[in-house]
């Protein structure tokens, strides 16, 4: 099981900036989604932002199937500065990956639970960290891209692009800074104090 | 001492690594310290299970050499510690009377000879710094108070100047500043030209940077760094230049000729050396004499 928890209302308005879609997935049983907040919440943001679609669909983790069902909303896609996720992190990662020139946000924090896990495709993973930072790496997932799940950029050990413990792995903080790059959001890698992980609330909340 | 005020006197700083044993005699590493390095450096690098290689520790090994009157550079990697051992080792090198810190993430486990061991990397080089400048301002990395008069340290990390990304080294190697990082060592350096560039955008930082040098050995090891080990390039007439003459290279002649070489050309943009000798210690000596460094007064 996961579950998915919103992240604060501040942080997500902060968030919400320019043209809106909304994109909500109910997929997979074993997600706990919070499905009436989500609601409250998103009403709040049509009315002081400038939402212009909210999709709630499935399985947005399988790209195929978020393609399809995003194809009638594609107009509204492509007008939009924002794409507001509310899913597990996979599916963040997911529409991060087709979209790769849009500001793809995460609304959600993904916990673990123990017991079945949601279904994954299988070329981007969630940690279930608790504290989602893929609004800070291009929603590309240090927790999982990194062997080394780290989170104040690369260590010395790529070499030619790859990584250390799997030649057959990008780096994870190179795709990361070309992602931010091609952003032009580095400056996400500039912050005072450095970033720690909360191990305290990863399991079993 | 901290090495810092050696930098902040404006010296030629110079430090070699020492790689303790897989095992507890020492008398051999503290001979050769005393024979070569002595008179000839600052201060001497003391690795941390280097290479993900079980051995004794850093920290018992830094205090040996200090009590042989040697100034010891506790490196520490991520790899094996949580946050507590990480602090509480921190508070126990200045226990100790060691205060001068090299903060790394580290290599990963499967790299090494406990390929099954837990990778730990709780914390990495850019917040164990930051844990390092909460100490020394009396809190823990929690916001725990500490008791009593704080440490301090001089807090080093290490920088690729060579890397093949080297604009994702530079962003990191800001994060380490920021976060309080006073001196870098750099990992070797065989790309005169590739080091300047770097320094050229390194500089902003404002930080003390000694460049690295790692002695080739011959031409089999630097084919295995070429390709191995990040952030490491040795051109191809460098390599030429080892296979020229089989017996001066087999000799270590040739290895020393080169590091004295990469030294004079390099140190005009580097604050200090850094000598990664991997066993060969006692050619450090020849190295500096060779680049026209003068032995420490």
């Amino acid at each position: 099981m996961l579950i998915t928890q919103l992240k604060s209302k501040e942080t997500i308005e902060e968030l919400a900036q320019g043209k809106i879609v909304i994109i909500n997935c109910h997929g997979c049983k074993e997600v706990y989604f919070p499905e009436h907040q989500a609601d409250e919440l998103q009403k709040e943001l049509s009315a002081s932002k400038e939402v212009t679609q909210i999709i709630t669909t499935d399985y947005i983790c399988n790209s195929e199937n978020l393609m399809l069902q995003l194809k009638k909303h594609m107009d509204k896609i492509n007008a939009a500065d924002t794409i507001l996720v509310f899913s597990c992190g996979v599916g963040i990662q997911t529409v991060a990956g087709q979209f790769q020139d849009k500001k793809v946000y995460s609304c959600c924090d993904t916990y673990q639970l123990p017991g079945f896990q949601g279904v994954t495709a299988l070329n981007v993973d969630c940690g279930q960290c608790g504290e989602c930072y893929l609004n800070g790496t291009g929603g590309i997932c240090p927790i999982t891209a990194c062997s080394k799940s780290l989170i104040n950029g690369q260590c010395g050990g790529a070499k030619n692009g790859m990584c250390e413990v799997d030649k057959d792995m990008e780096c994870g903080w190179e795709r990361i800074y070309r992602k931010l790059e091609k952003m032009n959001k580095l400056d996400n890698m500039k912050y005072d104090v450095p970033k720690v992980r909360n191990f305290g609330i990863s399991k079993e909340k | 001492m901290r090495i810092t005020e050696l930098f902040e006197k404006g010296e030629f700083v110079l430090t070699a690594e020492v790689g303790p044993p897989k095992g507890v005699e020492i008398d051999h590493l503290i001979k050769d310290a005393h024979e070569f390095l002595k008179t000839r450096v600052h201060a001497l690098n003391v690795t941390d299970n280097q290479s993900s290689v079980m051995r004794t520790g850093s920290l018992a090994t830094c205090k040996v050499l200090k009590d042989e009157g040697l100034l010891p550079i506790f490196q520490i990697t991520c790899r094996d510690r949580n946050r507590i051992a990480l602090q509480s080792d921190v508070l126990s090198a200045a226990l100790l009377g060691i205060e001068n810190l090299l903060l790394l993430t580290g290599d990963y486990t499967t790299l090494g000879d406990h390929p099954q061991a837990k990778p730990v990397f709780d914390l990495d080089s850019v917040s164990l710094i930051h844990a390092v400048k909460c100490l020394e301002n009396g809190y823990d990395i929690a916001g725990n108070a500490v008791d009593g008069t704080p440490p301090k340290f001089a807090k080093g990390a290490v920088v690729s100047p060579c890397s093949d990304s080297v604009d994702v080294q530079l962003a990191k190697m800001e994060a380490k500043v920021k976060a309080g990082c006073e001196y870098f060592q750099t990992q070797g350096v065989f790309e005169p030209d590739k080091f300047m560039e770097f320094m050229e955008k390194a500089k902003q930082f404002g930080v003390p940077v000694q460049l690295g040098l790692i002695i080739p050995k011959n031409v089999g090891m630097c084919r295995y760094m070429n390709a191995n080990v990040a952030g490491v390039h040795v051109p191809d007439d460098m390599i030429k230049e080892l296979q020229a003459d089989k017996e001066r290279t087999k000799s270590g002649d040739v290895g020393v000729e080169i590091c004295a070489r990469l030294i004079k050309e390099c140190k005009d943009y580097a604050q200090g050396v850094h000598i990664m000798s991997l066993g060969w210690e006692n050619r450090i000596p020849e190295i500096l004499d060779m680049a026209g460094i003068a032995p420490i007064a």
